[in-house]
């Protein structure tokens, strides 16, 4: 993160607008995302409140399952899903900005400096000669036959009737057995005390959305259930420029990238879809579409950015929150309750 | 060879006797300037790890070198060490006692001792790495059977109980006699707790039946649960999807490798003993070459669990696989890896076999290289399988800070120090399964 820090000074104000702009996208996208999600209310529309595993923590979610009572009674339950499409993954580099899905979430969930939830990783290869690299992002998978979840001696992280893998900080011992278990590295551990905005950190804790973080606890990607159920979109979706990221419900078979709606099975059968080490038989609830990002126009060749990534937090908590900052106070479906009584 | 004979003229049996309780009863009343200074440093050591865990609680484990691709480094590690060497009172006491091996007894109460402070200090150790230890009694309150870490505190605290009722009951006699030897006038208190501890024993028939009983069923329970210790201690790497983890034999294997460097451990403890409280007369070379012998068995298992782990790797090699085996049979962990193969394994097997070496100062530092051997190996099987990327990243590094390295050479001071104090506390040798065997003339 030193790196990070004197990369931005030493490039000064070019990064500054840079990183001004896309702070304004990650606004525009946002909300924009959440009104989407309403149009996609046909096929996304929220029945039944969702019941988090841990009744101590379902609290928010009668607030989050809201359309109980219009929505047609049905004891079918959401089976989250996530499509990443490749073909249009370029790392951002084409923007010339960090990876937005990464960026998106990390603004959004809070996510303590370092850890990247959901994380694009490079991988050269030379076919042809000379190509730009595969760059793959990676959310949790939430796996249907979890080994985090296997491995946990206290339950602390579970799945919920939707399929999702949760994590309970206010139970973890913080063993890290899952983050060891992980085949595809995607826990995270608070090794210090994570720093947040103060009104994320004075918030009540939440399961869903994992905040406040607390010292000594494992976090990952929520896949932003709380969103879902509210008809949004999860943040790496809303951030990513090119579409590239469909979330959706098998049970229903539907998803959509907030530009389209599209059949689900179809999405994943018909472009050959497959998953990340199929063969450990993890069962993850996260498909790629094959791709090397080239439906994204390569005009420029940039550097892949991921370097540039920002956990603003840090300045965020010496400074009054100003006006530019995104809290969630500027999303009607944000996730941290207090955030609005704070704006 | 020449030690085994008893230079002085042969004393009656009573006479030997007396001279053996004798021996065996000073350490508790003598208190020389050597173990008082040696007891302090160690005191001192334990109590700057336990400073430096107090540094860790207050800042979090962002103190040490941990990160999150390598979340476990040192801890782990020591953990897996120490539990290992626990392994050795139960392996020498209770399988030579089942077996009935005579020469065993001078060794087994030292060897229980060592068991106890191990098991104490390696049980510490998963206490330490823990995230959040003000919540260790969710384990309790929510463990799950289904994790190998619930296994794993079941099995070390089941082999504690274990092996403090099988410590204490071939005890009984012994502290009776110390009840009985210790002059009330000038140890008031101990005498009582003695009294106390003795338990009433009079060494009337019905006691000596029931004693023998006892013992007999502990020695074989406890041989069970010795063994499921470090089988579910390896679990805990084995049931994870990890390179170089992820193998079938890691249970026998971590077994074979805890009674390898519990036994080296036991030599090393016998010959401190042996010097700080004059027992020359008691431990004899002899007992070193039969432990030798034991020794010498369970490395060369040892070295062949080991072959064919890493052969069964290298000749399907995964991509991953020859990643692993790369660093460390050439790459960033070769000198690590190497230091354990030579100066841990083929040295010391070496030492042990060849017949210029068999002797006190050759089997010692066999046993020295293999304990340093063991732990530099229970580093290598721990870190290397979490360094190596398993999404297209770089190696992780991983290098121990000094918060790390204080606590774990403060488990080596407390270990130490709890086996001198033991050793102060209650008699090292058990007289009277020693007094019998002498009667018998098996010693």
């Amino acid at each position: 993160m030193v790196d990070l820090r004197d990369h931005l000074d030493r490039t000064g104000g070019a990064t500054l607008d840079q990183r001004e702009l896309t702070r304004r996208r990650f606004l525009n996208r946002i909300v924009g995302g959440a009104a989407l999600g309403t149009l996609a209310g046909a096929g996304l529309g929220v029945w039944g409140g969702t019941a988090v595993a841990d009744e101590d923590h379902d609290a928010g979610a009668d607030e989050m399952g809201h359309g109980s009572e219009e929505g047609p009674t049905s004891t079918r339950v959401r089976r989250w899903a996530m499509v990443v499409d490749l073909r249009r993954c370029d790392g951002c580099v084409e923007n010339g900005t960090p990876p937005q899905c990464t960026q998106f979430c990390n603004w959004g969930r809070f996510v303590p400096e370092g850890q990247q939830w959901m994380e694009v990783v490079e991988q050269p290869h030379d076919d042809p000669p000379g190509a730009p690299p595969h760059t793959m992002p990676l959310p949790c998978f939430q796996c249907e036959n979890a080994p985090c979840v296997n491995v946990c001696p206290v339950g602390a992280t579970f799945h919920t009737p939707e399929g999702t893998v949760l994590i309970d900080q206010e139970r973890c011992i913080g063993c890290r057995l899952c983050i060891a278990a992980c085949p595809y590295d995607r826990r995270f551990f608070n090794w210090d005390e994570p720093v947040q905005p103060d009104w994320v950190q004075d918030s009540p804790y939440d399961v869903r959305t994992q905040t406040p973080a607390m010292r000594g606890t494992v976090m990952k990607c929520d896949f932003c259930t709380d969103r879902l159920e509210a008809g949004g979109l999860p943040f790496c979706a809303n951030g990513c420029p090119w579409g590239a990221l469909y979330f959706g419900d098998l049970e229903e078979d539907i998803a959509t990238n907030g530009r389209e709606i599209v059949k689900l099975s179809e999405l994943i059968h018909e472009q050959g879809a497959f998953r990340y080490k199929e063969e450990l038989g993890t069962e993850p609830r996260v498909w790629f579409i094959p791709g090397s990002g080239e439906t994204v126009p390569r005009t420029h060749h940039r550097e892949f950015m991921k370097d540039r990534l920002e956990w603003p937090w840090e300045e965020w908590s010496t400074e009054p929150a100003g006006p530019t900052a995104p809290g969630p106070a500027a999303d009607g479906h944000a996730e941290v309750g207090s955030g609005s009584e704070h704006g | 060879m020449a030690q085994l004979v008893q230079a002085e003229a042969v004393p009656s049996a009573d006479e030997r006797r007396l001279r053996m309780e004798e021996a065996v009863l000073a350490p508790l009343t003598r208190t020389g300037p050597g173990y008082v200074a040696l007891m302090a440093l160690m005191l001192a050591v334990f109590a700057w790890g336990v400073y430096a865990w107090t540094v860790q609680l207050r800042r979090g484990l962002a103190v040490t070198g941990l990160s999150d691709p390598v979340p476990w480094g040192f801890y782990i590690t020591n953990f897996v060490f120490w539990i290992g060497v626990s392994h050795a009172g139960t392996f020498i006491s209770a399988v030579l006692r089942v077996g009935n091996v005579g020469w065993r007894t001078p060794v087994v109460r030292m060897a229980e001792f060592m068991t106890i402070a191990a098991l104490l200090m390696g049980g510490w150790m998963p206490l330490v790495d823990l995230g959040r230890p003000d919540r260790l009694l969710n384990l309790l309150n929510y463990g799950r059977f289904q994790s190998a870490i619930v296994w794993d505190l079941l099995a070390i605290t089941t082999y504690l109980t274990g092996s403090l009722i099988y410590l204490y009951l071939p005890l009984i006699p012994d502290l009776a006699l110390a009840r009985d030897r210790l002059d009330p006038a000038s140890h008031p208190l101990r005498r009582r707790l003695y009294a106390v501890l003795a338990v009433g024993w009079h060494g009337n028939e019905e006691q000596w039946r029931r004693l023998a009983r006892g013992i007999r069923i502990m020695c074989v329970l406890i041989i069970g649960v010795m063994v499921s210790v470090h089988t579910v201690v390896s679990w805990i790497f084995g049931m994870t999807l990890r390179t170089g983890w992820h193998s079938t034999i890691f249970g026998p294997y971590f077994v074979v490798g805890a009674i390898w460097s519990g036994i080296a451990a036991v030599i090393v403890g016998m010959v401190v003993f042996r010097r700080v409280f004059h027992l020359q007369g008691i431990i004899t070379p002899r007992h070193f070459v039969h432990l030798a012998n034991l020794l010498l068995v369970a490395g060369l298992v040892y070295a062949y669990l080991t072959f064919s782990e890493y052969l069964t790797i290298a000749y399907k090699l995964e991509p991953q696989d020859a990643d692993l085996l790369n660093a460390l049979f050439l790459g960033s962990y070769a000198p690590l890896f190497w230091t354990y193969g030579v100066a841990g394994m083929l040295v010391p097997l070496l030492l042990l076999a060849l017949p210029w070496t068999r002797n006190v100062p050759g089997i010692v530092a066999a046993s020295v290289l293999v304990n340093v051997g063991m732990w530099i190996k229970r580093y290598v099987i721990t870190v290397p399988s979490l360094a190596l990327p398993q999404i297209p990243e770089g190696w992780a590094a991983y290098a121990p800070t000094w918060i790390e390295i204080s606590i774990v050479a403060a488990t080596f001071a407390g270990f130490a120090f709890l086996v001198g104090l033991m050793a102060k506390a209650v008699p090292l040798i058990p007289t009277w399964e020693l007094a019998e065997q002498m009667e018998a003339g098996a010693e």
